[in-house]
C-alpha cells in the first residue's frame, strides 16, 4: 500500500524534520517496513563545489552476520575516504549517522557521476544522495525509529518528501526503501505509491542512455526518468506531464528538486493523495490524517484529479 | 422518453434485467428494518469528543449512547480519523463537527448523518438507507456499492464515485473524477459540476445526470432523453439538500447503459466486441 507525504514552505524555512516525521508516523499503518525522508535545506556552505553526500556501506541487518562484518564496514569507510582523496575531493566533515551510514560534506570540482560510480564500485557501498540542498535518509522501521536513529527531529529547511513502505515486490532493506535519489542528478528525489507496468521497457531505455539502477523498484525509475528529462531540457512540470503518458500503470508520486515540490497522479487515479494549500505552506499526503498531524484544526483539503500535475516553488 | 409502466413514482420504470427483477424490490415497504434496531429519542442530545480517542472507542460510544436512547449525537473533533460512524443499523441523527478519514459511515442502514467537513476515500460504502450529507469535498470511491438512501456531497468528489452502486441516490454539488458510475447496477447519480473521463463505464443500469462538462463516456454508456417525471424528481431532491443545477434541471445531461454488454450470457466474447 505505502504512504507518501510532502511539504513545502514558500518563502521561509521551518523544522521540516519534525514536521515530516510527524506526518509519516501517522501513515505508519500504510506500511511499517521502512521509512525514508528527502529533506532540502542549506546543507552545504553555498560554495559552488561543495556537496553533501549520504551513503551507506552495509545494511543494518548485516551487523548480525558476525564479528567480521564490523571490520569490513571499517574497511569500506576507509576505502570511500581513500577514493575521495584519490579523485581530489576535499572532505570538509564526516558524521556517523549509524554504524553503517554516514553523512559527508566534501568539495569537488570534477565529474560527479564519475566520482559516484567509483565510490559505488566498493562492495556494499550505496550513495543515497548527493546534493547541494538534499539530504536523503532511509532505514527500516517506522518514522519515530528512523527519526531517533538519525537524529532528524531538528532539521531546518524549506521542503521535504517522505515515504512509509509496505514491501510487496522487493526486499525489506534500505536498498529497496524510498525515497530514491535520481542518481547521478543533484537534488532530485522521488516517493511513489503505485505500480509501473512498463518498468522493464522504460528501464532498458534509460540504461541505454547510461543510467544505473541500484534496485528493481519502479519508484527509482521515476526519479531517474524525471531527472533525465530535465537534463535534456524539460522543466520539472514538463517532465512530469511527459511521465503521465510515457509511464504506464497506476501511480501517484511526489518529486522534489532543490527549490520545487511536485505531485502527479496517473489517469486511472487509483492511488490516493490529499492536498492542503495556503499562501505560504503546502502539505500533501496519502491520507488527511498525515496533514492533520501538523495542522490539527479544521482545514480545507482537496483530492487532486486523474492526470493532474502540480508544482510549487519554495 | 424512457418506458414507464405508471407515473406514480420513479420506481415505476420497467425493469427488464433478470437480476433486478429477482433481487431488488422497488417498494419502500419491502425494505426490512434491522431486527436489532433501537428506539431512540431525537430530542435527547449528547456530545462525544473524539479528540485523542481511537475510532473504535468513538464508535463504541455512539452505540452505547444509542442504547441509552439518545437520538441526536454530535461527534466533536473527528480529526479525519478513519472508519468513524460505521455499521449504524438504526434511526439516528448523527452530526460530525469536522472531517472524516477513509471508510467513514460505511454500512449505514437508517441514520441521518451530517458532516461539516470533508470525507476521505470510500465514504458510505454499502450504505443501505438513511441520508449522509457532507458539506465540503469527498475522496474517491464515494458511495461505492450503496444500495439505498441519499448520499450527498456539496463539494467535489474524487474518482470512481458510485462504483458498483446498486440503488439509492448520490448527489455531487461539484465535480466528480474519472470512472464515476463504473459498473453501476441501479440507482441514480446527480453530478451538478463536471464529470471526468470514462463516465458510467460498463454500467449495467441506473442513471447518471450531469450538469457540467463530461470529459468522456465509458464503454456502453450512452446519452438518453430526460423525462418530465425525472426533472420533477431531481428538483425535489436538490431542494431537499439546498442545491441547485447551475443551468437548470432540464439541461442536465442524462447518461444510461446502452445495454450492449448487459446480457452477457447471450453473447460470446467475440460477439461482445462486435456490438460495441
Amino acid at each position: 500500500m505505502c504512504g507518501i507525504a510532502g511539504l513545502i514552505h514558500r518563502g521561509n524555512t521551518s523544522n521540516i524534520g519534525s514536521e515530516l516525521l510527524s506526518m509519516l508516523q501517522s501513515l505508519k499503518h500504510r506500511g511499517p517496513d521502512s521509512t525514508g525522508l528527502a529533506m532540502y535545506g542549506s546543507v552545504s556552505d553555498g560554495s559552488e563545489n561543495e556537496y553533501v553526500m549520504r551513503y551507506k556501506v552495509a545494511e543494518g541487518a548485516d551487523l548480525a552476520t558476525g564479528f567480521k562484518i564490523h571490520d569490513e564496514i571499517a574497511d569500506r569507510f576507509n576505502l570511500v575516504r581513500n577514493r575521495l582523496a584519490e579523485y581530489d575531493a576535499v572532505v570538509v566533515s564526516v558524521d556517523d549517522a549509524t554504524p553503517y551510514a554516514r553523512r559527508c560534506r566534501f568539495r569537488y570540482s570534477g565529474d560527479l557521476k564519475r566520482l559516484a560510480d567509483y565510490l559505488e564500485d566498493i562492495e556494499g557501498v550505496e550513495i543515497l544522495s548527493i546534493g547541494k540542498a538534499l539530504e536523503l535518509i532511509k532505514d527500516l522501521g517506522d518514522a519515530i525509529t528512523v527519526g531517533d536513529q538519525y537524529r532528524l527531529n531538528h532539521f531546518e529547511g524549506t521542503h521535504a518528501i517522505g515515504h512509509t513502505r509496505m514491501a510487496t515486490e522487493s526486499d525489506v532493506d534500505i536498498r529497496s526503501a524510498h525515497p530514491y535519489w535520481a542518481y547521478p542528478f543533484l537534488d532530485v528525489a522521488v516517493v511513489h505509491n503505485g505500480q509501473l507496468t512498463n518498468y522493464w521497457n522504460s528501464r532498458r531505455a534509460l540504461e541505454r542512455r547510461g543510467h544505473r539502477f541500484m534496485s528493481n523498484c519502479d519508484s527509482e525509475l521515476i526519479a531517474v526518468y524525471l531527472a533525465d528529462a530535465m537534463n535534456r531540457g524539460d522543466d520539472l512540470e514538463e517532465s512530469m506531464n511527459r511521465s503521465l503518458s510515457e509511464l504506464d500503470g497506476v501511480f501517484t508520486y511526489v518529486v522534489a528538486t532543490d527549490d520545487k515540490l511536485g505531485m502527479a497522479k496517473d489517469y486511472m487515479a487509483a492511488k490516493p493523495m490529499v492536498l492542503y494549500e495556503s499562501d505560504d505552506f503546502v502539505a500533501l499526503a496519502s491520507e488527511e490524517v498525515a496533514i492533520r498531524s501538523v495542522f490539527p484544526h479544521e482545514i480545507e483539503t482537496i483530492d487532486p484529479y486523474e492526470g493532474e500535475v502540480r508544482v510549487w516553488q519554495s | 422518453m424512457a418506458e414507464l409502466t405508471s407515473t406514480g413514482s420513479m420506481h415505476a420504470e420497467k425493469l427488464t434485467g433478470r437480476t433486478q427483477q429477482i433481487f431488488f424490490s422497488a417498494v419502500e415497504s419491502d425494505r426490512l428494518a434491522s431486527p436489532h434496531a433501537i428506539d431512540v429519542d431525537f430530542d435527547k442530545l449528547v456530545d462525544i469528543d473524539a479528540e485523542g480517542r481511537s475510532a473504535r472507542e468513538v464508535n463504541q460510544e455512539i452505540a452505547a449512547r444509542m442504547r441509552e436512547g439518545y437520538g441526536t449525537i454530535t461527534v466533536l473533533n473527528p480529526g479525519a480519523k478513519h472508519s468513524l460512524g460505521v455499521g449504524i443499523l438504526n434511526r439516528l441523527r448523527l452530526i460530525f463537527k469536522g472531517s472524516l478519514g477513509y471508510f467513514g459511515c460505511g454500512l449505514s442502514d437508517g441514520p441521518n448523518i451530517q458532516i461539516s467537513g470533508r470525507v476521505g476515500w470510500s465514504c458510505a460504502e454499502n450504505m443501505m438507507s438513511g441520508t449522509i450529507v457532507i458539506q465540503k469535498n469527498a475522496g474517491s470511491t464515494f458511495g461505492a456499492a450503496i444500495r439505498g438512501g441519499d448520499l450527498v456531497c456539496k463539494g467535489d468528489v474524487g474518482s470512481r464515485t458510485g462504483i458498483d452502486m446498486k440503488g439509492g441516490t448520490i448527489i455531487v454539488g461539484g465535480r466528480t473524477g474519472a470512472f464515476s458510475g463504473f459498473m453501476m447496477q441501479r440507482g441514480r447519480m446527480i453530478v451538478l459540476g463536471d464529470a471526468g473521463p470514462n463516465l458510467g463505464d460498463s454500467m449495467y443500469d441506473g442513471i447518471i445526470y450531469v450538469g457540467g462538462k463530461i470529459a468522456g463516456l465509458g464503454v456502453d454508456a450512452v446519452d438518453a432523453e430526460m423525462t418530465e417525471l425525472e426533472c420533477n424528481w431531481i428538483k425535489r431532491k436538490l431542494d431537499q439538500y439546498g442545491l441547485e443545477a447551475p443551468n437548470g434541471v432540464e439541461n442536465l445531461r442524462k447518461i444510461e447503459s446502452g445495454k450492449q454488454l448487459w446480457n452477457y450470457d447471450s453473447l460470446e466474447p467475440t460477439e461482445k466486441k462486435l456490438v460495441l
